[in-house]
């Protein structure tokens, strides 16, 4: 896709953070902030630089951040414990399990930088298990905003929820789709498009390219019934199991292993509830590279046209050729 | 067989007592008193870890019956001292020693320890256990849930102590010398690190796992407060000695070296990864519990 078609306004989830950080800091009196020697990064410097006395930058030690909020929570405050998604998920994941999760304490995890955002730095700093690493940890609460303006709300609500949270944010700035929408509501599907030919249920950053790709489908005649999925856990099953039992197929897609995510969730609730076809746009069990983040997704399989292509085959109403120049020009015009 | 029933030590006369001497005496009897429930309750049950439970018994006892300011009847006291027991495997003393202190009846440690439905879980669970102030088990959590809370003090203007007892296995881990650094940095008012150090992990001599010494000096180089005297770890008169010194300290975090015995109060068991975690035999159990109460009554004398 040509960076032509990208819809405007755009802006990074790690700014929508930092910004959201600095509106709540005054309603929530008890919310403190954790970075591990990436807040100019992650963009929670600008609170720490605001209210130093609430800020607490612990240094390159993951698992000494994620404990230390663990006993501040136990104490009455909200710790906020941000950095990048893999060091959380991976170097911290003991912490979080262990002392968050096991005692249902209300922490949030910002993971940042997550799937391929952190594109130039490569594989060893590229989330792609992270996902599957917080659902499969009991009590966490799992959120994939789908733009900037659904950060602050997810935080917001996750402040008041009494159990841990795990919200996972971009690094490059991407459209922003829904600031005159309703708010983001955790644990509730978001439902974009209405349609009786295949689920599409997307969550983060790829959320505009299957707009984009629902578009498409339906100039083909394929009508999606396009779900954001911005809570993976609790999963909204009920809207997830009608659609899915309306449709027939669903195809997941989401900016991480196919194995363990997004996909993963909707398949552990369709094969019981709604048996139906299903395929995953996602990193397929792989590490990625160093590049350009919209070449790096597409080269791994997630864009517009891979979007398409996996619907026209699930639907089995058109045969997609890779090749098409048509569709190709299609997609280049958004 | 034979269990001869002993005399018990009243809690409250413990902590009605004024005289300090006086006061450490009961302590030690009653830390000596929890090795025997602790022995009962680890053989009854066939699981349960022996040789850290015993180790910190003192340590236990001393913290909470006279280093702690805490009310058992209202657990969740906003303003009470924090103990984190990061060497979660000793959690058969923990919970007889809180048992004591009046959070909940000992019979329901000694009759439900490790079972199905308990809240005495195999590690400490702060969720079902009341007095527990964090979950531990897998080693090197204590530290740095311990800096969260007294840092938690700092933010809300509060006053409360927060202890932390890790042993040689939570040292041997990254995460511990993470929150050393880290406490350092900070500096809380009031985070006490007490090491129980018996010199024994899991798998053999902490001088053959993983070296820890000189310890001291460690911390020193991290810019601790630390303790000039090594602690007795088995003496009462000489922990109270040890928090006399730390409550006259104004600078932190500080921190307290006890030498203390794996095992400690049964000769074959003690200073030996043998008894980490095994559980206590019929033959074995026949052997130890007349050497607990030799002593004991030894110690009843001093009263």
């Amino acid at each position: 896709m040509s960076k032509d078609a990208v819809p405007t306004p755009i802006i990074a989830g790690r700014d929508a953070f930092g910004q959201a950080l600095l509106e709540l800091a005054e309603t929530c009196p008890e919310m403190v902030v954790l970075d591990a020697d990436v807040s100019s990064s992650t963009k929670t410097l600008a609170f720490g630089k605001k209210y130093p006395s609430r800020f607490f930058n612990v240094g390159v030690a993951e698992a000494n951040m994620a404990d230390i909020a663990g006993g501040m929570a136990t104490c009455g405050l909200r710790p906020v414990v941000s950095t990048f998604a893999l060091f959380l998920a991976l170097k911290a994941a003991d912490q979080i399990r262990n002392v968050t999760c096991y005692n249902n304490l209300p922490v949030i995890f910002a993971g940042g930088y997550a799937g391929l955002s952190d594109s130039y730095d490569g594989a060893s700093h590229q989330s792609i298990a992270d996902l599957a690493v917080f659902r499969a940890l009991p009590n966490m609460t799992v959120v994939v905003p789908g733009d900037a303006a659904e950060v602050k709300p997810a935080l917001e609500q996750a402040l008041r929820r009494n159990g841990p949270t795990y919200i996972r944010l971009g690094r490059n700035p991407s459209p922003v789709l829904f600031e005159n929408a309703p708010l983001l509501e955790t644990g509730k599907i978001r439902k974009l498009r209405d349609g009786a030919d295949i689920t599409l249920a997307v969550c983060g950053i790829p959320t505009y390219m299957a707009i984009q790709a629902a578009a498409l489908l339906s100039e083909r005649g394929v009508e999606a019934d396009l779900l954001e999925v911005s809570t993976l856990k609790p999963l909204d099953s009920e809207q997830l199991i009608a659609s899915a039992r309306k449709t027939g197929c669903v195809l997941s897609i989401e900016e991480h292993n196919i194995i363990g995510g997004l996909g993963s969730a909707i398949a552990e609730a369709v094969a019981k509830f709604a048996p139906a076809k299903m395929d995953f746009i996602g990193i397929r069990d792989r590490f990625p590279e160093s590049g350009d983040y919209l070449l790096l997704l597409k080269k791994y399989g997630i864009s517009v046209e891979d979007i398409v292509k996996k619907s026209l085959e699930l639907t089995r109403k058109e045969k997609f050729r890779g090749n098409s120049k048509k569709l190709a020009g299609n997609i280049a015009a958004g | 067989m034979n269990k001869p029933a002993f005399v018990r030590i009243i809690p409250g006369s413990i902590l009605a007592e004024k005289d300090p001497n006086r006061k450490a005496a009961g302590i030690q009897y009653l830390a000596q008193e929890s090795r025997v429930d602790v022995l009962d309750t680890l053989h009854a049950k066939g699981t349960g870890h022996w040789g850290g439970a015993s180790s910190a018994a003192e340590l236990l006892a001393a913290l909470y019956f006279h280093g702690m300011n805490i009310r058992p009847q209202e657990a969740k006291w906003a303003d009470r001292d924090r103990l984190v027991v990061s060497k979660g495997h000793s959690s058969a003393m923990l919970y007889t020693i809180l048992a004591k202190r009046g959070f909940f009846p000992l019979k329901e440690v000694m009759a439900t320890f490790r079972q199905l439905d308990s809240r005495m879980q195999g590690h400490p669970c702060m969720n079902k256990t009341p007095g527990v102030e964090m979950s531990t088990g897998a080693l090197g959590h204590g530290l740095s849930v311990a800096l969260g809370m007294a840092l938690a003090a700092r933010v809300q203007g509060r006053n409360y102590w927060t202890h932390v007892i890790v042993g040689d296995g939570c040292l041997n881990e990254g995460q511990t010398w993470e929150g050393i650094m880290a406490a350092a940095k900070f500096k809380p008012e009031r985070l006490v690190l007490h090491i129980d150090y018996n010199k024994v992990q899991l798998d053999g001599p902490s001088a053959e796992i993983m070296p820890l010494d000189p310890l001291p000096e460690k911390l020193l180089a991290f810019n601790w407060n630390v303790a000039p005297e090594i602690c007795d770890g088995h003496s009462v008169r000489s922990i109270f000695a040890a928090l006399d010194w730390l409550r006259a300290q104004n600078r932190w975090p500080s921190a307290i070296i006890y030498r203390t015995h794996k095992g400690h109060g049964v000769s074959f068991m003690a200073d030996t990864a043998r008894w980490h975690g095994s559980p206590v035999d019929d033959e074995s159990y026949a052997k130890a519990r007349p050497e607990l109460m030799a002593e004991l009554e030894k110690l009843g004398k001093a009263i």
